[in-house]
């Protein structure tokens, strides 16, 4: 639904920030992006996004080719973006622009309500923690309808509370319209709460170094063991990325902080 | 502005209530008044006490006297009638082409290198320096005040303007184009909103150097405006006057900057700033 064929960019100077990039997401799979500092998870964004063009291969959702930013593509940022001039309704509604305005305080009230803050469509966002300014810049991403929803490290900012909060309320919403959505984040737990496939890279140049599948039907219990699995794997799977030579080095690293001790 | 200042603590959507209290208000107001109020009446009765005659510097009840007077003669209101209009004509022309000219530089980078270093070199000129060329320009009336009263709204709504442009933050405009807006409706619905403070506060600016230039409009040659009454009241060795005109000057200048922050405190309702009131 969503493919990334041979995808690569390199700025213009000179940086090869991700090379051939392949991946297949499904109609309303959830993947996340894990990986190190410069491993061009966010560069991938914003080429599925449209705001960036690939050096060489293409981004298509449905066989559509992505050039330029695209009605079935949303986005939220890693920061909340919400122009501090609109009320928080009319944040929501700024992709709603040719309906009429009935149309769009009846949606935007109605995602208000879904994302939980029914009632605070007269604020200005300034007037919003930042959790809450998150959560209507998520709104604002899905009432165009979007078939592909692209979260940047969306909640990196917040705290551990605020972000499990966060975590039930996107699979929430993601529960009623069902979009493919693409996640970039540090936080393992995080892809492993959210993901049905974790996509680790690896850096310079970024490239995909292993796609693990997370087989635990959610909700997931952060102690149950399929989702222990999977983090392990996760994990294994990370530090062997940032490792030049993907060998058993692991197993004499643990040898060596056995002996240090 | 008590709110605004709690505000800035309540990051967590605390329900917003206006809570302006009345005596807080006129609290601020005796603070404002006070220094003048204690240099007025500390000058009236130094003169009254016989410590100073007050021939070069008149007591209020003189300037007071003096506002009178010219109160009843009509001429206060002339004199302020005539200011005003050159200072808004002037105004209109600086601020208009002082808007257009700072888009310019800021959105287009040719235009910018273009005439950026020459409007910075014209920009150190003092004003003063500009009268004798606009008189031999435009003459004695009306056109070369205006004009000069332009050149100095024109600086500070171009840089304030061209600023603003080249200080938008590119992450608002992603958003624009991520909702793929035309370049028309990133205009609008972008890129003049995030100006708009800068712009008024240029605006602001500029209508400051307004009222300093008409002084040096109409020392030029005027036979009316509140620059002229200064000139008359040293021929005419009244300080009473010079000081009434003075008094009117700021007086005017505060009634406009006032009306103007009132006009455009709506447009600027949603930023989170210290200041709401000045």
């Amino acid at each position: 639904m969503l493919t990334l064929s041979s995808v690569s960019k390199t700025y213009a100077d000179g940086t090869e920030a991700l090379r051939d990039i392949r991946l297949d997401i499904d109609q309303g799979e959830i993947v996340a992006l894990v990986g190190g500092s410069g491993c061009g998870k966010t560069t991938l964004m914003r080429l599925i996004s449209g705001l960036d063009t690939a050096s060489s291969g293409s981004i298509a959702v449905d066989g559509e080719t992505i050039a330029a930013p695209h009605p079935a593509v949303g986005v939220v940022f890693q920061e909340p973006r919400l122009l501090p001039w609109l009320s928080v309704a009319d944040n929501i509604a700024f992709g709603l622009h040719h309906l009429p305005k009935a149309e769009r305080i009846a949606t935007a009230q109605d995602a208000l309500t879904r994302v939980g803050l029914a009632g605070y469509g007269d604020r200005w966002p300034r007037e919003l923690s930042g959790g809450q300014q998150q959560r209507v810049s998520i709104a604002r991403a899905l009432v165009p309808k979007p078939k592909v929803l692209l979260l940047d490290e969306p909640f990196s900012a917040l705290d551990a509370f605020t972000r499990a909060a966060l975590h039930e309320q996107l699979l929430g919403l993601w529960d009623a319209i069902r979009p493919t959505i693409v996640i970039v984040t540090h936080d393992v737990d995080e892809a492993i709460r959210l993901a049905d496939r974790v996509v680790v890279m690896r850096p310079k140049p970024g490239r995909i170094f292993e796609v693990v599948s997370v087989a635990a039907p959610r909700p997931r219990d952060p102690l149950g063991l399929p989702y222990e699995k999977a983090k392990r794997r996760v994990l294994h799977a990370l530090d062997r990325s940032l490792q030049n030579e993907p060998t058993t080095k692991p197993a004499a690293a643990s040898g060596d902080a056995a002996l240090w001790w | 502005m008590s709110d605004i200042i709690l505000d800035q603590d309540k990051n967590n959507a605390a329900p917003s209530a206006p809570r302006s209290s009345v005596a807080r208000r006129i609290f601020h107001y005796a603070l404002a008044f006070s220094v003048p109020l204690a240099l007025a009446l500390g000058w009236e009765f130094a003169v009254r006490a016989g410590w100073s005659n007050g021939r070069l510097m008149p007591p209020p009840s003189r300037i007071l006297d003096a506002f009178a007077d010219l109160t009843a003669s009509g001429e206060l209101k002339i004199h302020i009638l005539a200011t005003l209009a050159r200072v808004l004509a002037g105004f209109a022309l600086g601020a208009v082409t002082g808007a257009v000219i700072g888009a310019l530089a800021g959105v287009s980078d040719i235009a910018r290198r273009t005439l950026d270093p020459s409007l910075q070199a014209l920009r150190s000129v003092p004003s003063i320096a500009w009268v004798p060329l606009f008189l031999l320009w435009l003459g004695i009336f009306e056109a070369s005040k205006i004009a000069l009263i332009a050149v100095g709204v024109f600086f500070p709504v171009y840089l304030g303007v061209s600023g603003a442009i080249e200080g938008i933050d590119r992450k608002l405009v992603e958003v624009g184009r991520v909702f793929r807006l035309t370049p028309f409706q990133m205009t609008t619905r972008i890129l003049l909103p995030a100006i708009l403070p800068a712009t008024i506060i240029a605006l602001r600016a500029g209508l400051g150097l307004g009222f300093m230039f008409v002084v040096a409009a109409e020392f030029m040659g005027a036979s009316e405006g509140l620059g002229y009454l200064l000139v008359d009241g040293q021929q005419m060795g009244r300080p009473d006057r010079i000081l009434a005109a003075i008094i009117a000057f700021a007086a005017l200048g505060k009634i406009c900057d006032g009306i103007l922050v009132v006009l455009t405190r709506p447009l600027l309702r949603w930023q989170d700033l210290a200041r709401s009131q000045l």
